[in-house]
């Protein structure tokens, strides 16, 4: 158990010191969530303004939009020197490699949402930090839920020739529980009323699938990465 | 106990993507001390033969044997005696050459990540610039990294697919002494090469494959060429 | 095998073709009139479709964690018929909420799921299509992420409000509207059955001959 752990930090923060060094993913990534949020302006604000109750579906459409650009970008980088079966060869669990990409991914992502939040709560007047904690949760456990079936999906779409119009073909579909409990449950936080046991009852619910899909992945990871 | 073994035996190997056969009825024993060339030309099913033996690529029939037990009952333990040098050199070109044999030293578990890499810096002649990025270096600095890292855990098994492609002769000459010297240690070599002249004199046998096939096998180690045309014609 | 797959398409065939006069000698609910005569085929589709998927996600499971490499053909076989009998229920659902709601759609807990599912079941086969050579395993573990929706589904309407009837009201039924029910019930699921039995068995006898055709020159 204790190398399950060195391994997926090692693969961790080699991924971290690679982005470092090329920060790629984290600017590319960040600046397509900007524009996700641009669109989608241009696209329902009248008159100089925003419908009420947009804010919360706006910024989980840019999560989950720069979210799967992420992972795809990712697992380019693996695929470009064929690293990632360097890693598949190494002698440990495999699912600690898979651990290791997610926990990565998710730092990044937290990241562009630390610039995402802020600039939705600004556009569309939404009270950020009305509930700071529950809406880091919300975040948080939905981006983990996401992320946790992105990266298998990734992972095993690295040999695939269509890989890049697959990601999102399998992974908004299957993840849309996930996406519903974030929205509904952010949307309550930024309503007019906020309704906290509302917050708190979604906040419930991806826990739920936050369990399942991240135990799921562990477990398919290993068969789905032999060929 | 670290699980070892001293003969790797291909056992009626064939593999097929859909309909297209890549490898039927492969098979060899080889044992430690020998290094074993899987000649062809392309597409013959070299690749797809070293990755089976890396254990990356599952056969579809038959089974490759690392002492008294397959890929399937030995897990990490079959993995940590195998090392691979893949044509795509397995470094990520934003890290250092450190940083690129820390990270693997560390991913095999070894005790001491920090000062296998230096060993290995100063095994493949790169002690002073180990700390320059990957992706600066010539193709030959790259590749003796490459093979330094795939030699870190000191693996029993060495798999290198075509590591003589894109090398001067001094390079050429420093890979085969090095080759050379892990076989007096005991490993087992396999090499999938198309380059005979080299090849020539370093392997203790040849295999030479053609479409997916065992088309003969040569335990004279000089004049392949000849033998090969002959062999794959 | 044979004999039974052509009783059941024949019986099936039979049943469906005598089910529209079965159908109409029903009564006529109060309140939905003509419309809810949709429901006789809606039910059946429905509960086929989640039958589809937990086929495909079993047998996804079984080809990928217990190499039963038969298990692939059934999983292949249940998310076609999963598609087609998720269509059967997405097209009728809407005609009877056009009148029993007056919109063609709503975004309710069952309804969205419903789709979710059909829309996971489309992904499974794009994936098998155009994934190229080992799409099997790949598709099978985007099944099992697929299936874990079905439970998610039926618990759906019965835990949040939604629009849609609850599970519970088809034992209520008068009987009049039961035997007809039941009937188109039966017939789906022979040729549902049926079906997917025949699909499967192409794509044994596809893996077949594969592996004849590769073990051609190796006696």
């Amino acid at each position: 158990m204790g190398s399950f752990f060195r391994v997926a930090w090692h693969v961790m923060r080699k991924d971290l010191t690679v982005e470092v060094r090329s920060k790629e993913v984290l600017l590319t990534t960040l600046f397509f969530a900007v524009s996700v949020v641009l669109v989608f302006s241009f696209a329902i604000v009248r008159e100089g303004r925003a419908p009420d109750d947009v804010a919360a579906g706006i910024l989980w459409v840019a999560v989950s939009f720069s979210g799967t650009l992420a992972m795809g970008r990712t697992f380019e980088r693996e695929r470009y020197n064929d690293t990632l079966r360097a890693l598949l060869l190494a002698p440990t669990d495999r699912p600690a490699i898979y651990t290791g990409k997610l926990l990565g991914l998710l730092i990044l992502l937290a990241l562009v949402e630390m610039v995402l939040v802020p600039l939705v709560g600004l556009l569309f007047t939404a009270p950020i930090l009305a509930y700071p904690g529950r809406l880091a949760a919300l975040l948080a456990l939905g981006t983990l839920g996401f992320a946790a079936v992105g990266t298998l999906f990734a992972a095993m779409l690295v040999r695939v020739r269509s890989r890049d119009t697959l990601l999102p073909v399998l992974l908004y579909p299957v993840t849309i529980p996930v996406m519903i409990a974030g929205v509904r449950g952010t949307a309550a936080l930024f309503q007019a009323v906020p309704d906290e046991a509302m917050a708190q009852f979604w906040i419930g619910l991806l826990v739920f699938w936050d369990a399942i899909f991240v135990t799921l992945a562990l477990w398919t990871f290993e068969p789905v990465m032999t060929e | 106990m670290i699980y070892d073994f001293r003969r790797l035996a291909v056992v009626d190997v064939a593999r097929h993507y859909g309909r297209r056969k890549a490898l039927s009825q492969v098979a060899f024993t080889c044992e430690a001390g020998e290094i074993v060339g899987l000649l062809g030309p392309n597409g013959a099913g070299k690749s797809t033969l070293l990755n089976i033996l890396a254990t990356l690529l599952t056969a579809s029939r038959g089974r490759v044997e690392y002492g008294d037990r397959t890929a399937a009952q030995g897990g990490g333990e079959v993995r940590a005696r195998i090392g691979m040098l893949g044509h795509d050199l397995f470094l990520y070109p934003e890290l250092t050459a450190r940083e690129n044999l820390i990270f693997f030293a560390q991913l095999y578990g070894l005790p001491d990540a920090r000062a296998a890499a230096d060993a290995a810096l100063e095994r493949a002649g790169l002690a002073d610039r180990g700390d320059d990025i990957v992706s600066g270096f010539s193709r030959g600095m790259r590749q003796r990294v490459a093979l330094e890292r795939a030699l870190l855990h000191d693996p029993r098994l060495v798999l290198l697919d075509e590591p003589f492609t894109g090398l001067d002769q001094a390079s050429t000459a420093a890979l085969v002494a090095r080759l050379q010297e892990r076989r007096e240690a005991g490993c087992i070599l396999v090499i999938a090469t198309h380059d005979l002249d080299v090849a020539d004199g370093l392997l203790s046998r040849a295999i030479y494959l053609k479409n997916g096939r065992v088309v003969g096998t040569d335990t004279d180690s000089r004049g392949l060429s000849e033998r090969y045309r002959i062999a794959i014609q | 095998m044979t004999k039974l797959n052509t009783l059941f398409i024949g019986l099936s065939a039979g049943m469906l073709a005598v089910a529209p006069w079965i159908i109409n000698a029903a009564p006529y609910e109060s309140t939905m009139g003509l419309v809810q005569k949709v429901f006789y085929f809606h039910f059946p589709s429905a509960i086929l479709f989640l039958v589809a998927a937990s086929i495909c996600g079993v047998s996804s499971g079984l080809f990928l964690f217990f190499k039963k490499p038969k298990a692939d053909g059934w999983a292949l076989a249940a998310a076609e018929l999963g598609l087609v009998f998720g269509a059967v229920t997405l097209v009728t659902g809407p005609l009877w909420a056009r009148k029993a709601w007056g919109v063609w759609w709503v975004w309710d807990p069952r309804l969205t799921s419903s789709l979710l599912l059909w829309m996971i079941f489309s992904a499974y086969l794009l994936l098998r299509k155009y994934g190229g050579p080992g799409s099997d395993k790949l598709g099978a573990g985007m099944a099992l992420f697929g299936m874990i929706n079905v439970p998610f589904i039926y618990v759906s309407v019965n835990v949040w409000r939604t629009l849609h009837p609850q599970t519970s009201v088809v034992p209520t039924l008068p009987t009049d509207m039961g035997i007809p029910l039941w009937f188109c019930f039966a017939a789906f699921t022979m040729l549902f059955v049926t079906l997917l039995n025949l699909r499967a068995r192409l794509e044994h006898q596809r893996a077949r001959v594969e592996a004849l055709y590769l073990a051609e020159d190796e006696a």
